[in-house]
């Protein structure tokens, strides 16, 4: 009987390893079919519409008429007519919107790192209502922007708003400010209404670093008696660095093609008007096709050389990590 | 208790009173506001006096809010159901096959959930167009789509990597078809993961604003953020915050609720999205 065994069994393993890669075959044909639906859809409303952008950035296009689009080069980029430079690098509206867009990215994710590390602090400590706080802190990142845009709108009204209220009676303005239409002011209540609507979402990234950190070094500093400020500093916050730059880079990046709360909390004014704003506006509002998705171009290029060298960055501390 | 401990004590609470309060207020005054009409709005008040809803009223008298909302709920739901179907199909493949390009693919993916909207915006346009979907709920679904889609892979395939191995090679063995496992094996284990970035891609399309602003054109078509955005007075200064603030009410209260219901699968589901992605 062994030897019966032993002999069906070169033939029972062989037609298991048949049956095997039949099975890989077939499971690699259906992996294809599978993500066949996907990749179409993902080439039709990504791929597709942004090697379109692109292409027409190089072309004369107009909103009423697209079909008599010409190719053009690099005109919408930066030409020389009679002497006269002319195109997006030499538009001072453009700069304009760059220099606002960096303005506001750079204040808002600032902001937002320290505010969202003191609010994962006090979440991951341990006290009798904890939840119910970090609920209220979600509420803010539940409300669309727009919502958020109008609601702030309101607040920060120059006649009526609950805010000018406030700080005139705690006498720290004497008369009402204008914030979303005075040049000073208008650009810091775009960056406070973001600061509000994103810090949960930076808190919640921080936290669950927070918790994941090991807190045998934290008894040893408490039995140390080491001032907690300074543990923070010395301890907390190396070891979460990694998971704060994927924070602060998400954000950055999201800050980068802010359109939305600028269009409706001040209007695009010139003051305020982003990077998106511009592009929209060359688009939509002056129907030159060519020039918005130039300047669409040239945004989309910024981020890509940011993701890169995050990923890049990001990718030897891995390689670092692993190598220690 | 000792002094120093104390005023830690109150410290600390204060700054947790001070988080709710900063996190909570703007919606509670936009609340207070929407109950208030007439001179009454005009006046700062931090508690409520009376209840007036002539507010909530007028949103749906003097526009088609309720088309609106409507509409909102069209293309959320539409961009969910598409969204997660392909997204677990794509998931099977990308998390439980391994083949040549799968890790390129993937980054690929992750390429383009990083895509500026403005940067496929005139070409959307040109597609949307060119289809025929100019001012219409599909035009809108399809665009929404960049935004869902790949997300709602990345996350469906981090979930669905890490079920084990040895439930669908039992399918398998059995002589299911790979469209049978999904279904039958992985579809009923996936419901938390499908509830979690279900609720994402609600919420990115509900709160959608540049593609809905951008591709559509009558009052009949537009969604609820676009609506709200575009809500004027008799005068381009005479802004009708009381209806403003009802509408904004209106469509973020169910979304408090639900975020609220959901809290913990959220968090769970934005902070996988983020560190793993």
């Amino acid at each position: 009987m062994v030897s019966f065994a032993a002999a069906l069994s070169p033939i029972f393993w062989g037609d298991q390893m048949v049956h095997q890669s039949e099975l890989t075959r077939a499971r690699l044909r259906s992996a294809w079919i599978f993500l066949a639906p996907m990749l179409i859809v993902l080439a039709l409303v990504a791929a597709w519409p942004l090697l379109r952008t692109i292409y027409l950035g190089f072309t004369d296009a107009n909103l009423s008429d697209p079909s008599k689009a010409q190719f053009i080069g690099f005109d919408n980029f930066l030409a020389k007519y009679e002497g006269e430079w002319s195109g997006l690098l030499v538009d001072p509206q453009w700069w304009n919107a760059v220099w606002n867009t960096v303005w506001f990215t750079v204040r808002s994710v600032t902001i937002e790192t320290v505010l969202g590390t003191i609010v994962a602090l006090v979440l991951n400590a341990n006290f009798p209502g904890r939840s119910i706080v970090r609920a209220a802190v979600l509420v803010p990142w539940a409300i669309p922007t727009i919502v958020s845009a109008k609601m702030w709108g309101w607040m920060l009204h120059d006649q009526f708003g609950v805010l000018n209220t406030i700080l005139q009676n705690l006498h720290i303005i004497s008369a009402p400010v204008a914030w979303t239409a005075n040049a000073d002011t208008a650009m810091w209540a775009v960056v406070i209404v973001d600061v509000w609507k994103t810090t949960p979402f930076m808190a919640l990234l921080i936290l669950a670093a927070l918790q994941m950190l090991p807190s045998d070094c934290y008894e040893a500093a408490k039995v140390d008696g080491i001032n907690p400020i300074k543990v923070f500093f010395k301890v907390t916050l190396p070891l979460i660095r990694p998971a704060l730059l994927v924070a602060v880079i998400f954000r950055a990046l999201d800050s980068l093609r802010i359109f939305d709360l600028i269009y409706v909390l001040t209007s695009n004014s010139r003051d305020t008007i982003s990077m998106s704003g511009y592009a929209r506006q060359q688009l939509v509002d002056f129907q030159e096709v060519g020039i918005g998705s130039a300047a669409a171009t040239l945004l989309f290029i910024v981020i890509a050389i940011i993701t890169v060298l995050a990923l890049t960055v990001g990718k030897v501390r891995l390689a670092e990590d692993t190598a220690r | 208790m000792n002094p120093l401990k104390l005023l830690k004590a109150i410290g600390f609470w204060l700054l947790v009173v001070v988080i709710v309060v900063y996190a909570v207020f703007p919606f509670y005054y936009a609340i207070l506001s929407s109950m208030r009409s007439g001179s009454a709005l005009f006046q700062v008040v931090l508690l409520p006096e009376h209840f007036d809803f002539s507010n909530y009223i007028a949103v749906f008298a003097e526009q088609p809010f309720a088309r609106n909302i409507l509409n909102s709920v069209i293309v959320a739901v539409s961009v969910v159901a598409v969204s997660l179907f392909l997204g677990v199909t794509a998931a099977y493949a990308l998390g439980r096959v391994s083949f040549r390009g799968r890790g390129a693919l993937l980054l690929m993916i992750l390429a383009v959930s990083m895509f500026p909207q403005v940067a496929v915006l005139s070409g959307m346009f040109e597609l949307i167009r060119r289809l025929g979907l100019y001012n219409s709920l599909p035009g809108l679904i399809l665009a929404n789509l960049i935004l869902t889609l790949p997300f709602t892979v990345w996350v469906l395939t981090t979930f669905m990597r890490e079920l084990p191995k040895e439930l669908e090679e039992a399918a398998f063995v059995d002589g299911a078809s790979p469209w049978i496992v999904v279904r039958r094996v992985f579809l009923p284990l996936m419901w938390p993961a499908l509830v979690t970035t279900g609720l994402l891609a609600f919420i990115a399309a509900w709160n959608e604003f540049l593609f809905a602003l951008t591709f559509t054109l009558s009052n009949e078509q537009r969604t609820v953020p676009v609506a709200i955005a575009l809500i004027t007075g008799a005068s381009q200064h005479e802004l009708p915050w009381g209806n403003i603030m009802a509408a904004s009410v209106i469509v973020t209260l169910p979304l408090v609720v639900l975020v609220l219901i959901f809290q913990r699968k959220i968090v769970a589901g934005l902070t996988a999205g983020a560190v793993k992605g």
